[in-house]
């Protein structure tokens, strides 16, 4: 679960992201291709692909064995180069050492994705070096869905610890009663 | 207040406890329902698929029984929690979700009663086999690990004789056997002790005592730790096999570091049911306010009683840690430096006699079967809590004939030492 790729030096600020930024990213993000997505709703990546797509995210899946089909509606293509349009993120649901190649291929892309995410347990510090030498942002060993649930507090629903304190009440979405959203929490909102 | 680590007692007022989303209503509302409306079929599939955060029904999870859970996860610097209807639930859970059939655990033998009674005989019941070790020698604990041995089960500070255990040095035992360490922290609170800073690996609590604090409300909780690895040894099936109730969802591997929480909830609570009442997680959760406040006066006022009656002609021993001299008192200087509770044991030169008399005689100490209230408690343990074991295990559970036990409470001392003195006079 916590195999993390051989690096000669661990890159420090990767062990810990301050909750503004990975708000940022989240409120920022509008498309996501998840490779790695599977059709199997028992695992982790359908999961979490279908928790992001009703939370309004653009969703693209990569699987090749999947390629021309869908997940939950959203379609699914072989790799990176076969997207029909640009992503904001490129979220990463492989091991960490396959976390290089599709870093690499994402980086050759003739757009750039604004954001290298890696999945909790994820991390490759090589790859992450060579995305932020081109100028893309990366986290790593985070999952998309508990932060999201942890920065619109959804998370304590479950008894999780979201590490947050906030006197303003948080947002609900407008789909539904048991949605809240990261939207900016304060006075006249929600 | 996101980017810091807030102290104790501003988690104590605020963690998990933001303005209600639909009212804002800012004291935790009491959601006193069974049931939660869905969005629409998929959201309530969702629900039911572990797929989704949110409310079904108050068996398995309640807004304000979750902010209770988030609020004593964030006090003991743990992942996430569980609350449930009382201390003896949360154990019950918790090996539920660690043990099978044929399986061992340890535990100290000096346990509050209850425990006692429920690891040697109900346990049975379930083919879970509990070995006594000598919660004074982590080595005995290395002595007992069997290849069914699955988990070791401490007190932070044990009940009744307010003795500090040595966390690290168990906690070091049970990891380099591959099995978790779970610390009942229900008598020191993570206002004196948070386990998990000594390398236990899940906490429980009887929240009746100490975080409720008033003597008003049954609960207990479950502490996830969330660095113990569930997967690795494939010896903690519920956590890293297939659960088919989730259509073959591993939830060891679904949710990481507080897999153990979400296992003792969906499969524990949802199965056997032993929910915690909202109405009873608010009581609990506005006893917690004052927590770090309560914590510190039962300290100081244990202290004051216990040097009092050292130096008493009718008392023969005084067994509290916080006392120099003490046989814990280094311990307690190690792991519970703010003081070492409220809850001690002494033993009357007059043996069971006396100690029967003495409970009588007192006026403002009152003689029940709880610890952990505003109010100073007095119980004689041999005649009570601790009746139904044998004179042996008596002995060894430090409940003699001649021990008293108090749980001292946040009145003026000096009241509570002039109440104790009256009573003595007449043994």
């Amino acid at each position: 679960m916590r195999a993390m790729s051989d690096t000669p030096a661990p890159l420090a600020r990767h062990d810990a992201y301050p909750d503004d930024l990975i708000r940022t990213i989240l409120r920022s993000t509008k498309s996501i291709a998840l490779v790695g997505a599977s059709s199997n709703p028992a695992r982790p990546s359908w999961i979490v692909l279908k928790y992001l797509k009703e939370r309004g995210y653009r969703m693209v899946a990569v699987n090749p064995g999947l390629a021309g089909g869908t997940i939950l509606d959203v379609p699914v293509v072989a790799s990176l180069k076969d997207l029909a349009e640009p992503v904001d993120m490129v979220e990463i649901f492989r091991n960490s050492e396959a976390a290089g190649p599709i870093t690499d291929e994402a980086l050759a892309l003739p757009w750039k994705p604004k954001v290298i995410w890696m999945q909790l347990s994820v991390r490759n510090d090589a790859a992450a070096e060579r995305a932020e030498a081109a100028g893309v942002q990366v986290v790593m060993n985070r999952c998309p869905k508990i932060e999201y649930g942890r920065l619109s507090g959804e998370i304590g629903w479950q008894g999780i610890n979201s590490r947050i304190l906030s006197s303003k009440k948080p947002v609900l979405s407008t789909k539904g009663v048991q949605k809240l959203t990261i939207a900016p929490r304060g006075p006249g909102r929600g | 207040m996101t980017e810091q680590n807030p102290g104790f007692s501003t988690l104590a007022v605020h963690a998990g406890a933001a303005p209600d989303a639909a009212t804002g209503a800012r004291a935790t509302p009491i959601y006193q329902t069974t049931s939660f409306v869905f969005d629409d079929v998929d959201h309530a599939a969702s629900l039911f698929g572990l797929q989704a955060f949110g409310n079904i029904y108050s068996r398995i999870g309640n807004p304000t029984c979750a902010v209770l859970e988030e609020r004593v996860a964030a006090l003991e610097g743990g992942t996430a929690a569980l609350a449930v209807a009382s201390g003896h639930a949360a154990e019950f859970l918790v090996f539920h979700t660690i043990l099978q059939p044929g399986d061992e655990f340890i535990a100290s033998r000096k346990l509050y009663g209850g425990s006692i009674n429920q690891f040697n005989h109900s346990y049975k019941n379930f083919d879970w086999h509990v070995v006594w070790a000598d919660g004074e020698d982590p080595a005995s604990f290395e002595k007992a690990i069997t290849p069914k041995t699955k988990a070791i089960f401490i007190e932070s500070i044990a009940n009744p004789g307010g003795l500090i255990m040595d966390i690290a040095g168990i906690a070091a035992v049970a990891h380099k056997a591959g099995i978790p360490l779970i610390v009942d922290n229900t008598m020191a609170t993570p206002y004196l002790i948070r386990p998990f800073e000594h390398g236990a690996d899940v906490v429980v609590h009887s929240a009746t005592k100490f975080l409720g604090g008033h003597g008003n409300s049954i609960g207990g909780l479950i502490v996830d730790g969330g660095r113990f690895d569930w997967m690795k040894s494939g010896r903690y099936p519920m956590l890293s096999q297939p659960r088919p109730e989730y259509g073959g969802m591993v939830l060891g591997e679904t949710f990481g570091d507080f897999a153990f929480a979400i296992a003792c909830r969906v499969l524990g609570l949802r199965d056997l049911g032993p929910a915690l009442s909202p109405f009873n997680a608010f009581m609990i959760i506005t006893g917690i306010e004052t927590l770090p406040l309560r914590m510190q006066k039962h300290s100081d006022n244990a202290l004051a009683v216990a040097k009092h009656l050292q130096a008493h002609p009718a008392v023969e021993w005084v067994s509290y840690p916080g006392l120099p001299g003490d046989k814990y008192h280094d311990l307690a200087k190690r792991y519970s430096p703010k003081g070492a509770g409220a809850v001690f044991t002494f033993g009357l030169k007059g043996g069971y006699e006396a100690g029967v008399k003495f409970v009588s005689n007192l006026k403002l100490l009152s003689h029940l079967a709880n610890i952990g209230d505003t109010r100073s408690l007095v119980i004689h343990p041999a005649s009570t809590t601790h009746r139904q074991l044998t004179p042996e295990q008596l002995r060894s559970a430090g409940a003699g004939p001649e021990v008293v036990r108090l749980s001292i409470g946040i009145e003026d001392a000096a009241d509570i030492i002039a109440d104790i003195d009256e009573a003595l006079a007449s043994i």
